[in-house]
């Protein structure tokens, strides 16, 4: 699987995939898309750097070890739901907070906390097994 | 009278030892063993909170405070505070104050000391909540905390197996009686609807009435007699004695042992005074009592005696409540206060006596009273308490009980069984008594373990107060009555009632007669002391079986059915598992429709696009190409070929992001199973013969037609809008999303989502260690996440 041509273009289109990824992500709560399918996208894009370039190299370019990524989103997913006691409201009262960033409308809100965390949860997760699968085969 | 709501500092005072718990492993560290000092301020500030409510209470009212913590379910955080709430609460936290101190002396310089703190605080808090309970649920709560808090306790010293085996084994019994206790309340919440121990207590026939008396009875009483160690459940108990020494004192005398009484009593207006309960609570507590004292006379260890006899008392008391007769629950009332005051001082005696002697074997200890004569003096006070002497509050107790259960008028043959039964037992505990205060301290000097000396004062400070705590109460008789022993009495009958109680007998009577057949009994018993106890050591080698032994057959028995199951269903053999998943899968879908004779029609075929056709046929084909695929690896991808063709026709019906979602779980798929594939080391073909393919045909076949069955059926029944229109209408207005899916997964319905990510971490986990220690890596499992998605999503549309 190693060939030339997947070994120059796959860095590009791993990049491109986890910016989609992102985009996914982001404009999930209005069109299709959000945290889970984004998070696929990421994971896959990681298992195709590492099919490609080797799981070393993904790891380095990831510094994290992805069941950290993992776990972190957990973390951040739960703590979105916390917030909402400050409003003194019960767990996983959605908080919305729009302002104006020179004139364009930006919403934030717990419920992007949380798919993002949702996001981070499924890269890690599906990214480590793909990534532990194929350090296997290297070996 | 109703219940007057009190704002919520009752309810902080139940959460404090929880407080206290975070902070006691941090002062520990800064102050060693003199931490003790400052935590014992928050059982002292709590005590007080309760002192407050004597005066009020003892003028017949009754409060309530409640927050809400699952309101939908009318589960709250309710406290009522009535006569027998405020005497369990003043004896937990005033005990609890001692107990704190002692620790402090007996566990000085252990390298545990604040966790073991931790552990007692958590213990104090849920023993609180337990008494306080207001909420049948919340109640159950705390009574399960109290039996997870004492299996902590128990099994401090987790180094030794027998503290281990002990700890495991009251966890097992009373955890498991307060299951059945949880039955019980979810059965009478079921029979009369109400959830408040004070609103049930307001009508008092209300489950009596409802035709579910038998079995709710029944229930409680489990739940009751496994915490309160009643015979044949007893075993547990002296077992605990494992326990750290403040543990013995505060658990199992004065606090958790009391819970099963505790709820018998708070019970009684509800479920007492049937022929049920006065037939089956006197024969049980009356068997408790006599097999707890024969058992005690056998033991030469102080701690043991002091066990047994704990199992005695909680026999005496629930004896003295099976009667339902005014009387002999006042002399119930009286002996729980002077019971929870002698035998926590008792206890805490017999730790000194360990600490500073290095043994608590009575025929290894003498002549100690001229080394700690405060000990001794403590000692003699809680012994001549316990052995129902003048003029302490256990005289008085005992004349009581003997004037409840001698009136032969209100109770007939009951009461002369009763009375037999509380005079034997009596004088045993009279005879332990004895034993206990006198043979460590008279007598000639005895060379012991460590050279012995006076503790210091953490040591003596708890077993000096509570004694002298059991004389005065004594002397001031009538006021003890007035404030305590009335109030408590009134919760136990629901009414109010007012008594009047003297230390001195008025008249020479028949409970003056009975006390001193009592006494003399118990002296005439204790000159045989040796002898009683090796006639009862050999009786009990012959019959040779007991409870103890028995608890260790079930544990037995029950892992060797566990080994047994598991052998013959874990094969190790994957094939097999998914064989088995999936006949049962064809099964669960199959036969209901079969039995019920109701599959679906076949219905009529829509029109379909060409376009449409042609997808269906790549589906087909992908199926084709699984089946005549001559590598494993060709099957695999062809698989997908299949899977892209199924996303591409929820992309045409109306679904994008689940039609987003399988491609890319359908990409994810292919790759980690092609990864899998190529580590398996399996050889690329299929090598199983043709009955193993026919068989795993069949089934394939026969789950595929189940689930359409399935489908088709569900399709066919009419639709339910209210969802649908629910999202619809709000998904824009209140969660500010267009896209209807996204807004129920990550707001909506945000919880679920929640405990689904939690899965994907920890399946994450298992398969990296599954891939790990190289054995047989699992294929993924990012189905599972994907399920509750495709759901929700069918749902929404």
């Amino acid at each position: 699987m190693r060939t030339v041509i997947f070994r120059t273009i796959a860095p590009y289109l791993a990049a491109l995939m986890v910016l989609f990824s992102i985009f996914v992500l982001l404009r999930g709560h209005n069109e299709p898309g959000g945290g889970f399918i984004g998070g696929l996208i990421a994971a896959s894009a990681l298992a195709i750097f590492g099919i490609a370039c080797g799981v070393a190299s993904v790891r380095r370019a990831i510094v994290f070890h992805p069941m950290g990524i993992s776990g972190f989103g957990l973390f951040i997913g739960a703590l979105a739901g916390v917030l909402s006691f400050f409003n003194n409201q019960a767990f996983m009262t959605s908080q919305w907070l729009i302002f104006d960033f020179f004139g364009v409308e930006v919403p934030l809100s717990t419920p992007l906390v949380f798919d993002i965390g949702v996001y981070l949860v499924v890269v890690g997760a599906i990214g480590s097994i793909a990534l532990a699968l194929e350090e296997r085969e290297a070996d | 009278m109703t219940p007057a709501v009190i704002d919520d500092t009752t309810l902080y005072a139940v959460l404090a030892p929880f407080a206290a718990a975070l902070v006691a492993p941090v002062l520990t560290r800064w102050f060693k063993h003199n931490a003790a000092w400052p935590l014992a301020l928050v059982p002292g500030l709590i005590f007080l909170h309760f002192v407050g409510f004597i005066g009020p209470v003892s003028q017949g009212e009754t409060f309530v405070a409640a927050k809400a913590w699952a309101p939908s379910y009318g589960i709250n955080f309710s406290v009522y505070v009535d006569g027998l709430s405020t005497l369990f609460g003043l004896l937990i936290s005033g005990i609890g104050t001692f107990i704190i101190l002692y620790a402090g002396g007996y566990l000085k310089g252990h390298p545990q000391q604040g966790r073991f703190f931790s552990f007692l605080f958590l213990f104090m808090g849920a023993m609180l909540g337990l008494v306080l309970g207001n909420n049948l649920i919340s109640l159950f709560v705390f009574w399960e905390l109290t039996s997870i808090t004492s299996f902590l306790l128990i099994g401090f010293d987790h180094l030794r197996a027998a503290s281990r085996r002990a700890a495991i084994q009251a966890l097992v019994v009373t955890g498991g009686g307060g299951l059945i206790l949880l039955a019980g309340f979810i059965l009478i919440i079921a029979a009369t609807g109400e959830i408040e121990m004070s609103v049930l207590l307001a009508s008092p026939d209300i489950i009596k009435d409802t035709g579910l008396y038998l079995p709710i009875f029944l229930l409680v009483l489990g739940g009751a007699f496994t915490k309160s160690a009643q015979f044949p459940f007893h075993f547990w108990l002296p077992n605990a004695m494992e326990a750290p020494t403040p543990v013995s004192a505060y658990l199992h005398s004065a606090t958790m042992v009391k819970a099963g009484v505790y709820l018998l009593m708070r019970m009684h207006p509800l479920l007492g005074d049937t022929v049920l309960w006065t037939t089956v609570l006197p024969l049980f507590g009356g068997a408790t009592l006599l097999v707890g004292t024969i058992l005690a006379i056998r033991q030469t260890d102080l701690k043991l005696m002091l066990a047994y006899t704990t199992v005695a008392s909680l026999g005496l008391l629930v004896m003295l409540t099976g009667t339902s007769y005014e009387k002999a629950l006042e002399g119930a009332v009286l002996y729980l206060l002077a019971h929870s005051l002698f035998k926590g001082a008792l206890f805490m005696v017999a730790g000194t006596i360990d600490h500073e002697a290095g043994t608590r074997d009575i025929t290894k200890l003498g002549g100690l009273r001229g080394a700690m004569p405060i000990t001794f003096a403590a000692a003699c006070l809680a012994s001549l308490s316990m052995a129902g002497l003048p003029p302490f509050i256990g005289f008085i107790a005992k004349e009581i009980l003997y004037y409840g259960t001698s009136d032969i008028d209100a109770l007939g043959q009951l009461g002369v069984m009763v009375t037999i039964v509380a005079v034997v037992g009596n004088a045993l505990m009279l005879v332990i008594a004895a034993a206990v205060a006198i043979r460590p301290f008279l007598g000639a000097q005895v060379e012991t373990p460590k050279h012995a000396h006076e503790g210091p004062i953490l040591l003596y400070a708890g077993p000096v107060v509570l004694s002298v705590t059991g004389i005065i109460l004594a002397l001031i008789a009538h006021t003890t009555g007035v404030l305590f022993i009335g109030p408590t009495l009134s919760s136990l009958l629901g009414e109010f009632t007012q008594i009047d109680l003297h230390l001195v007998p008025t008249k020479i009577n028949a409970p003056v007669i009975l006390s001193f057949v009592t006494v003399g009994l118990g002296i005439a018993l204790y000159t045989q002391l040796d002898k009683l106890r090796s006639i009862t050591a050999s009786v009990l080698q012959a019959i040779g079986w007991g409870p103890d032994k028995g608890f260790d057959q079930f544990i037995s028995g029950t892992v060797r059915i566990a080994t047994v199951l598991t052998r013959a269903l874990q094969t190790g053999k994957m094939q097999t598992y998914m064989l088995l998943t999936f006949v049962f899968t064809a099964l669960a879908v199959l036969l209901p429709g079969y039995l019920t004779d109701s599959f679906p029609a076949m219905p009529k075929m829509p029109e379909y696009r060409f376009y449409e056709w042609g997808i269906f046929l790549i589906a087909v084909l992908g199926l084709i190409a699984v089946l005549i695929a001559k590598t494993r690896l060709t099957a695999i991808v062809s698989l997908g070929i299949q899977g892209f063709a199924v996303a591409l026709i929820f992309m045409m019906f109306g679904a994008p992001d689940l039609a987003f979602t399988q491609f890319m779980v359908e990409t994810l798929s292919v790759v980690i199973l092609a990864l899998v594939m190529t580590r398996l080391n399996l050889s690329p073909r299929d090598h199983r013969s043709v009955p193993a393919r026919v068989l795993t045909g069949v089934v394939a076949a026969t789950v595929g037609l189940g689930l359409t069955l399935t489908m088709l059926a569900i399709t066919q029944q009419p639709f339910d809008s209210r969802l649908s229109e629910f999202f619809t209408e709000f998904s824009r207005s209140i969660a500010h999303g267009r896209n209807i899916v996204n807004v129920i997964l990550v707001d909506f319905r945000g919880f679920d989502t929640l405990g689904e990510i939690a899965v994907v971490v920890l399946a994450g986990l298992c398969v990296l260690a599954l891939i790990r220690i190289r054995t047989r890596p699992e294929p993924d499992e990012d189905a599972s996440p994907d399920e509750p998605n495709q759901t929700q999503s069918v749902e929404a549309r």
